[in-house]
């Protein structure tokens, strides 16, 4: 019997069509939407009031929409953190750790120095924080650069051993004396991020943040720098070829990496927590990865899809005030954006054809 | 002796290229079959439509008097076809045994000590010296290409199709190779063994087709041919024009390479006491076929490779060893061989050519994106880009992709231009474009290093030609005393004169 | 009335158990070429499913059968991004464990939000063998989840690995698809199978922790024993009988360190060092094997076919 010829072929294309890069994000929305339904169901809630509530309500108050700024501030963070890292082609999957060291010279430098001027306080602070960062990224890097060793289980592991450093610290020499708590003592009025908007949360980190988005967008498509680290990203034979140090750049990039992540954990340890507390990140570090890949490198789509994670954090807890959906639903949503979003974009890579 | 393959009138295009012209080929059973030529001859991809991964256009393939029809290597493989390529698909951290059965074992359990048994008898029935136990990791090139065979082999072949075999092997090695090929033989096996190699294929060989540009040049039986005779076969011109309109003025010595000697990826050595001098004004043309040594040469002048002895000598600088900046710096005028892997496709053509001297675009510490502009717009005027600044050079097609980096490079009217193959893959346009922006690069007094595969362009293009074999330069002449017989005879490693 | 070290050898065992079952699924995986970074999530959803569905049937096996299909799929689902569609390793993995993470709380959430207590269930019994003897009699008083993993899974692992074709394929996908494309094996389908065959491993060891070990379910159950394994594998140059050490090691300083808690010893150092440490001298075992460890030359590299 004659095998019979398939119909349809589906094979590589060399050029997505158009649409698709605009149209993805969308798609990926609505096919979020589609599946996160089933959640709001089971929850006893429509799941389109349960959406109204995730994307508009929080724009409905004031306080809500600050909410989603101060959400959004240390995501923007780390996502240029993990951006300026996956544009040298180094996967810093240590943004976690990196942020909590930060995190750790605030609170030390938040104390220690009194009797100080804000503006100079908090530069300090900043400085420390990003130096601290740059510390704990400074073993993985080298041991990727001179030994080639993979950084994404060097970083990986150091985030769980910092968590533990900072445990250790928190039970011990850090314990706040008055409550007893783990945690540190309130550091200085003068090493509290000034606020934004009076009576809200919205602090200064936020401007913070913006400049840092910025300082990528400047610094990639303006400075030499920037060409020679997205060349690196994308070619390292080609780079090499054309003469960039590929040693120096991956490294500097790493340091970099840690540094912003670094200044992530002094910007909520300045401006939100005023305490080292153990859970100071819900995983900041590691969503800032998954921002990084949605914003697709790119400093505006990371602020992008970074405020858009901001909203839905917000709009969570506004989902669970209003509907009793659980507030889980937020992490739920931004998990399957990711990989609707991601399947999508590598899907476009292939069509359909008549055989 | 009857056929055990024929493979008739096959027919083989690849674009524009025609890789097999109505090849007729035979092969006979219990001989010893070279396939001859050069690069781009046809050898490997007649054997690969043979070996059932490529599909013929046209033409029969009959095994064993039947009609095959061959679309995988699993039908090759079924039809006792063995194939043995240069690059092994061998598993490092298994055992000799693990990797000979991968993927044809019997029953879901692998019954370790009966296998092992079979796969040393297998070997030691044609006398070849393995220990099914060992871990292929630490086995030598030579040992490992055993494993390859044994492979074929343990899977019943009959016809075994080795691939420029002596190319990753060391002289020892091949000596080896030839007596486990004798034995082979003499177990009955056919082999088709496809080299360059004039005096591999004169002592291994029962008989040797010759293929050139895609034909069947003749078969004849080794013991009645002699190298001189394959040699021009093998490289036999109709015509060959030196197309060179005007003598120009061969100044002093433009880099001077001295003992030179590199590895390559596998740490044997690839270069053996090179000496070569390009001088001002001259294209010095470096003749061979393919895996000679083409590639370090060009990537320890390029400064992508460290050689591990030796001088590269611009105006009595040493540059061995130096980074690719550095080079570029000394004023070497650098083209990588492979151009996907030089330029960065997802940037733009701007951005690629200013890429290699961005301190020149670096303006008050910030990118002076104006002059990139403007830069990429000269250029691609200049040198009939066809593309905008804008473009991402992944889009290019493959001249214009060649076009951008010999315009980053020669803008800078460097002293010094190496041009590892510059035309390969590219349309007839492209070619004779690049061609002929070498050739103006000669009359402005640069010194250029021409590494080709394609002899019929070092001829056009070379002022003088030095043919290199094996890591070593065999011979060196000027252009008017080039000789296809002696060339060939160079190239197939016949001849090692030494001026 | 057994010393400390008998007891601290109990302990071991018992602690080790979810993660060597989570190790050895993560072993599966990265022999196969692929790094999943889905643990962490898995874990933690396995245990959530385990607890609940032994909750609502009144089954504790019934409950483990279902975390493992909930392991199964997730394993499935990491196939298909990552072996199928290409996408990078890395951000597929923290992917599903941010989906696993966030769907096992919100179930949580729904079914028990509100309680002040954790909720708990009857746990697995522990068997005992030896009964009251000194010495084997506690050390021998396991879970049969642990007799099975120690006696059971790990041999079966390492057999399947090494004595199978099937695991012949697995290791050698690992190493270099193409060889094993070249030998007419399907690497696309040999990645899926251990990929979920890992993914329903994993969600075991969470449902261990939480139908065994403790008897409930808290967010905070699983907590970083995903990237512990991680480590383990590494440290265990995975090989299923030196993963099951590290585990052992893992599981032993755990145990240490809280003893050490529990006694209120002061020691100079922090008992957080304790549980450090596997992650530390898992970094520098790598640094050491550098180039020449056994690490699956394939691993993190998607591969396509032209």
């Amino acid at each position: 019997m004659a095998k019979r010829e398939a119909k349809y072929i589906v094979e590589k294309t060399q050029t997505p069509p158009v649409w698709a890069r605009t149209a993805i994000p969308l798609l990926a929305l609505i096919g979020t939407f589609i599946i996160t339904s089933g959640l709001i169901l089971w929850s006893n809630a429509n799941p389109f009031e349960a959406y109204y509530y995730f994307l508009f309500a929080p724009f409905s108050s004031r306080v809500s929409t600050l909410e989603v700024l101060v959400k959004g501030t240390p995501l923007i963070l780390c996502g240029i953190a993990v951006t300026f890292a996956f544009s040298a082609g180094y996967y810093n999957i240590g943004a976690e750790g990196q942020l909590y060291a930060g995190a750790i010279a605030a609170a030390w430098l938040g104390v220690a120095l009194t009797g100080l001027p804000t503006i100079l306080h908090l530069t300090i602070m900043l400085l420390g924080g990003f130096l601290f960062g740059v510390a704990w990224a400074l073993i993985p890097a080298l041991l990727k650069v001179k030994l080639a060793v993979d950084e994404v289980v060097t970083t990986l592991l150091l985030n769980s051993v910092m968590l533990y450093i900072v445990s250790a610290l928190l039970n011990g020499p850090w314990r706040d004396p008055e409550s007893g708590w783990p945690q540190s003592p309130e550091i200085a009025p003068s090493a509290m991020l000034p606020k934004l908007v009076p009576r809200s949360r919205l602090h200064f980190g936020f401007i913070l943040a913006i400049l840092f988005v910025l300082l990528l967008w400047f610094l990639r498509s303006r400075t030499g720098f920037g060409l020679k680290m997205r060349a690196v990203g994308m070619s390292k034979p080609a780079a090499r070829f054309a003469g960039v140090n590929i040693e120096r750049t991956v490294l500097i990039s790493a340091l970099v990496s840690g540094g912003i992540a670094g200044i992530a954990g002094v910007v909520e340890v300045a401006g939100i927590q005023f305490h080292l507390i153990d859970a100071l990140s819900p995983g900041y570090g590691y969503t800032g990865i998954i921002i990084a890949t949605l914003g697709g490198l790119h400093p505006i789509g990371v602020a992008v899809a970074a405020l858009f994670f901001g909203l839905i954090d917000t709009g969570a807890q506004t989902v669970s005030r209003a509907l009793g959906v659980p507030v889980y639903l937020g992490e739920i949503t931004q998990a399957t954006m990711l990989l609707v979003t991601l399947g999508m974009l590598l899907l476009q890579n292939y069509r359909i054809r008549r055989a | 002796m009857a056929s055990i393959v024929e493979m008739r009138d096959i027919v083989k295009r690849f674009e524009d290229v025609t890789a097999n012209d109505h090849v007729n080929f035979e092969l006979r059973e219990g001989e010893i079959h070279a396939l001859l030529g050069e690069n781009g001859a046809g050898k490997t991809t007649l054997m690969r439509i043979l070996y059932g991964l490529y599909r013929a256009d046209s033409g029969e393939i009959r095994v064993a008097g039947d009609l095959a029809s061959i679309h995988s290597p699993k039908d090759a493989i079924q039809r006792g076809i063995g194939m043995v390529t240069q690059h092994f698909a061998l598993v490092p951290p298994l055992t000799v045994t693990e990797n000979v059965v991968l993927g044809y074992t019997d029953g879901f359990v692998l019954q370790r000590a009966a296998m092992e048994e079979r796969v040393g008898a297998a070997a030691k029935k044609f006398g070849m010296e393995i220990d099914p136990t060992a871990v292929v990791r630490h086995l030598s090139v030579g040992e490992k290409q055993r494993v390859e065979i044994l492979k074929a082999l343990y899977r019943d072949a009959k016809v075994l199709i080795l691939d420029e075999p002596t190319a990753v092997l060391i002289p020892q090695e091949v000596d080896a190779l030839f007596e486990t090929l004798e034995k082979l033989k003499e177990g009955g096996l056919s082999v088709i063994f496809i080299s360059h190699k004039l005096d591999e294929v004169m002592t291994i060989s029962d008989r040797v087709t010759v293929l050139r540009d895609g034909s069947n040049i003749d078969t004849v039986l080794t013991s009645e041919t002699t190298p001189p005779q394959l040699a021009t076969m093998m490289v036999g011109r109709e015509t060959f024009g030196v197309t060179r309109q005007k003598e120009t003025e061969k100044g002093e010595a433009a880099l001077t390479i001295r003992d030179l000697c590199a590895d390559d990826d596998q740490g044997l050595p690839a270069l053996k006491h090179v000496n070569l001098t390009i001088r001002c004004g001259e294209i010095l043309g470096i003749a061979g076929v393919g895996g000679n040594g083409q590639k370090e040469l060009a990537e320890t002048l390029s400064g992508i490779r460290k050689p591990t002895s030796g001088e590269i000598l611009v105006d009595d600088e040493d540059i061995s060893g130096a980074t690719p900046a550095e080079c570029t710096r000394a004023g070497v005028g650098r083209i990588p061989e492979d151009r996907h892997a030089g330029v960065v496709g997802e940037l733009t053509v701007a951005e690629n050519l200013a890429l290699e001297h961005l301190h020149e675009f670096i303006h008050r510490s910030t990118l002076d994106r104006q002059a990139i502009q403007e830069n990429a717009e000269r250029l691609i005027e200049a040198f009939q880009i066809k593309a905008k600044p804008t473009d991402k050079v992944r889009t290019l097609s493959g001249g214009n992709m060649q076009k951008v980096l010999l315009a980053r490079v020669l803008a800078r009217e460097p002293g010094i231009l190496l041009a590892p193959q510059p035309t390969r893959g590219l349309d007839v346009g492209a070619t004779e474009y690049v061609r002929t922006q070498l050739l103006k690069q000669r009359e402005r007094g640069a010194g250029v290093l021409l590494i080709s595969e394609d002899l019929d362009e070092i001829l056009a293009l070379s002022d003088r030609i030095a043919v290199i074999y094996e890591g070593v330069i065999v011979g060196e002449l000027a252009a008017e005393e080039a000789d296809l017989e002696r060339l060939g005879l160079m190239m197939s490693g016949a001849v090692k004169e030494r001026v | 009335m057994d010393n400390i070290l008998v007891d601290l050898t109990a302990a071991m065992l018992r602690i080790a158990t979810p993660i060597l079952l989570a190790a050895i699924g993560e072993t599966y995986a990265e022999r196969a070429g692929i790094l999943n970074l889905g643990i962490e999530g898995t874990l933690f959803f396995g245990a959530f499913v385990g607890f609940y569905v032994a909750d609502v049937t009144g089954s504790l096996w019934i409950g483990l059968l279902v975390a493992i299909i909930s392991g199964l799929l997730s394993g499935l689902l990491m196939a298909l991004l990552s072996v199928t569609l290409g996408v990078n390793q890395h951000v597929s993995g923290l992917g599903i464990t941010l989906l696993m993470t966030g769907l096992a709380l919100f179930g949580f959430r729904l079914q028990y939000g509100g309680r002040t207590t954790p909720p708990s269930i009857e746990a697995f019994p522990q068997l005992s063998p030896f009964g009251d003897l000194p010495v084997f009699g506690t050390i021998f008083e396991q879970y049969l989840l642990t007799y099975l993993t120690f006696f059971v899974v790990v041999p079966l692992a390492w057999w399947l690995l090494y004595r199978t074709s099937f695991g012949l394929n697995i290791r050698a996908a690992g190493e270099n698809p193409e060889a094993v494309d070249a030998a007419g094996v399907n690497v696309f389908r040999t990645r899926y199978i251990a990929l979920i065959i890992g993914g329903g491993l994993m969600a075991a060891g969470g449902a261990f922790l939480s139908l065994a070990q403790l008897g409930a379910f808290t967010h905070g159950i699983v907590s970083g024993r995903g990237w512990v394994a991680i480590a383990i594998v590494i440290f265990g140059n995975w090989d299923p009988l030196r993963v099951m050490a590290g585990a052992l090691i893992f599981g032993g300083t755990f145990a240490l360190q809280l003893r050490l808690q529990a006694m209120g010893l002061q020691l100079p150092v922090p008992y957080e060092t304790f549980l450090a440490l596997p992650y530390v001298v898992t970094i520098i075992a790598l640094v050491i094997a550098g180039r020449n460890a056994s690490y699956p030359a394939a691993l993190l590299k998607p591969y396509k076919r032209e």
